[in-house]
């Protein structure tokens, strides 16, 4: 399967990665030969077979009460931050 | 000291032979003479080693001490430890320092550990040969110009040049298992949910898991009992109790039944490393072993179902690296679309990237059916070969890798071939099954990996299988010249 040039662009913007002209061309080509790759999976009768989303399938996902478990550690969390004022994380301005 | 096991080293250790500090500087002074062949650590915390070697010494001498206490050992980068950074091999995370520890760093610490340093791993943890690290490749300790394998190609590398007694590693398509076969040590992947993920860097939710890599199966024992158990932090943590791993190790092996897939000695894999297999093959007759051809039909297809599901995956769990809370931001943005699109482009290197976007695509509307649920369908079909397997044989017996070590950048251009290093461990990961590789005959100097695969929370059975044949043979005592 041959991915175009669109088709990356497109890609790269749900993925929110900033990629230039040249490099869209290198990943076309790689995507395109690990989907070649992943096609195998074409030939493959499915028909009936359940997903298995959880590699143990009898395993059932474990519930725990609605409650808040972890103490307040905002200043620590946000010691490692790029940008913060006043407690809150900063980022450009989204509504002008 | 550095040629000894862990059960010596604990014996000297209790016996006053030596101190854990004299331990710990033993290694710092390695680490410092030897790791620029290697590159295999990416921080090294002399200071906290030392001060955890002085405790350990002090509940030495005070009968407190645990099975690990003072034994040195270091953390894959992926590990999240407390005032030490863990930058998962990325510039992503190059000045990230955990709040928190993670699980198996505090069992371990549990155990008596000391904590040498934080090892190097393909970024992410997404590579078989340790050259995607932001920090530069790791080197084969048996031959610098080749990889050590990967992802956990730092742990590998540091247990195979002694730099450490012990290491983590983790393993979501055969990342301890590949480079420990590639570096000629031993190394466990537990089953799925077996070992708390808490605190362990996300890439493939549904494949991930943490084990040891060490020098002998005696000695990833101690290291995978302190690693295992449940955890309520985890939700994929399984609540089934840890059988005491040691105590099975001697187990005789007659009568067991062993499994040869026959499509793990097919087509692409290197005939001398067959041979070597084969070698130990007959060792395990000789032990008691009955060893019948079985067949796992559906695992050629492991390798495409997992560049779906694993990608898909990782594009989600790194969908949080967005330059805001933590890790990369780039200068001057101009708009939040900017801020996050040029942070990860950033920070995410080339390979991370192809995953990312490989896993955004399969994912996206309209294709969601024909990849992802078509994968996780075939999934289904390779955990039951399994299932069906496992009615027949207690173990399933093959090669890790397909070769030994390839030289450094043979591969890097060509991502399909680079995967296709992982055709004979990514089935398991698929099904969730242990997974282990131990060393047996080398090639033209070169190690090479011999995988054991067992049933569901088999992992004791693994050791007992791996430690009877390090008893008969000497593959995991060899030492790479300079080392």
């Amino acid at each position: 399967m041959a991915l175009l040039r669109a088709d990356i662009e497109k890609i790269a913007h749900l993925a929110r990665l900033a990629i230039s002209p040249e490099e869209t061309a290198r990943y076309a080509q790689d995507l395109s030969r690990i989907l070649d790759l992943v096609a195998q999976m074409d030939a493959v009768d499915t028909q009936g077979v359940e997903p298995m989303a959880h590699p143990l399938h009898d395993m059932a996902q474990r519930l725990r009460p609605d409650a808040a478990t972890e103490a307040d550690q905002r200043e620590r969390f946000q010691s490692i931050a790029p940008l913060t004022e006043a407690g809150l994380y900063l980022v450009p301005r989204v509504i002008e | 000291m550095h040629e000894k096991g862990i059960a010596e080293l604990r014996r000297d250790l209790d016996a006053r032979a030596y101190s854990s500090v004299e331990l710990t500087l033993h290694y710092l002074d390695r680490i410092e003479r030897l790791d620029p062949r290697l590159n295999s650590f990416v921080t090294v915390a002399a200071e906290q080693a030392l001060a955890g070697a002085e405790r350990a010494d002090r509940a030495i001498a005070a009968g407190t001490g645990g099975p690990l206490t003072g034994i040195p050992i270091a953390h894959k980068d992926i590990f999240c430890t407390q005032g030490l950074r863990t930058s998962c091999g990325s510039r992503m995370l190059d000045n990230f320092i955990a709040p928190y520890d993670a699980t198996v760093v505090e069992r371990l610490a549990a155990a008596g550990a000391v904590v040498l340093g934080k090892t190097n791993m393909d970024e992410f943890a997404m590579g078989s040969s340790n050259e995607t690290s932001f920090y530069g490749p790791v080197r084969n300790p048996w031959d610098p110009g080749k990889v050590p394998g990967g992802s956990s190609g730092g742990s590998a590398a540091a247990v195979a040049g002694r730099l450490c007694a012990a290491a983590t590693g983790t393993d979501t398509g055969g990342s301890i298992r590949q480079p420990a076969a590639l570096c000629g040590v031993t190394g466990i992947k537990p089953t799925y949910g077996r070992c708390s993920r808490w605190g362990m860097i996300a890439f493939a939710s549904s494949l991930d898991q943490a084990g040891p890599i060490a020098g002998s199966a005696a000695d990833t024992a101690p290291m995978l009992q302190a690693m295992a158990g449940f955890d309520p932090r985890d939700s994929t943590s399984v609540d089934t109790p840890v059988p005491d791993y040691l105590s099975g190790l001697d187990a005789d092996l007659a009568g067991l039944r062993i499994g040869l897939p026959k499509e793990y000695f097919g087509e692409g894999l290197d005939a001398r490393v067959e041979a070597s297999i084969r070698e130990a093959i007959r060792e395990y007759e000789r032990l008691g072993a009955r060893v019948n051809e079985i067949s796992l039909p559906n695992s050629p297809l492991s390798v495409p179902v997992y560049y779906v599901v694993a990608p898909a995956e990782c594009s989600s769990n790194l969908a949080r690296f967005d330059g805001v809370r933590y890790g990369h931001r780039c200068e001057n943005p101009k708009d939040l679309e900017d801020l996050y699109k040029r942070s990860r482009a950033e920070g995410f290197g080339a390979e991370v990237q192809r995953r990312i976007m490989i896993g955004t695509y399969v994912l996206s509307a309209g294709y969601y059916d024909a990849y992802y649920l078509k994968a996780q369908k075939i999934r289904h079909l390779i955990a039951d070969d399994f299932r069906r397997a496992f009615e027949q044989v207690d173990v399933i017996l093959g090669p890790t890798s397909p070769t030994t070590a390839f030289p450094i950048g043979s591969k890097m251009d060509d991502p399909v071939a680079m995967y296709l290093n992982d055709i004979y461990t990514i089935a398991t990961n698929l099904a969730g099954l242990p997974g282990m590789s131990i060393p047996v005959a080398p090639v033209d100097g070169m190690p090479v990996g011999l995988q054991l695969i067992g049933n569901y929370f088999q992992e004791g059975r693994l050791l007992n299988v791996a430690h009877r044949l390090q008893c008969v043979s000497d593959w995991h005592l060899a030492l790479p010249k300079g080392f």
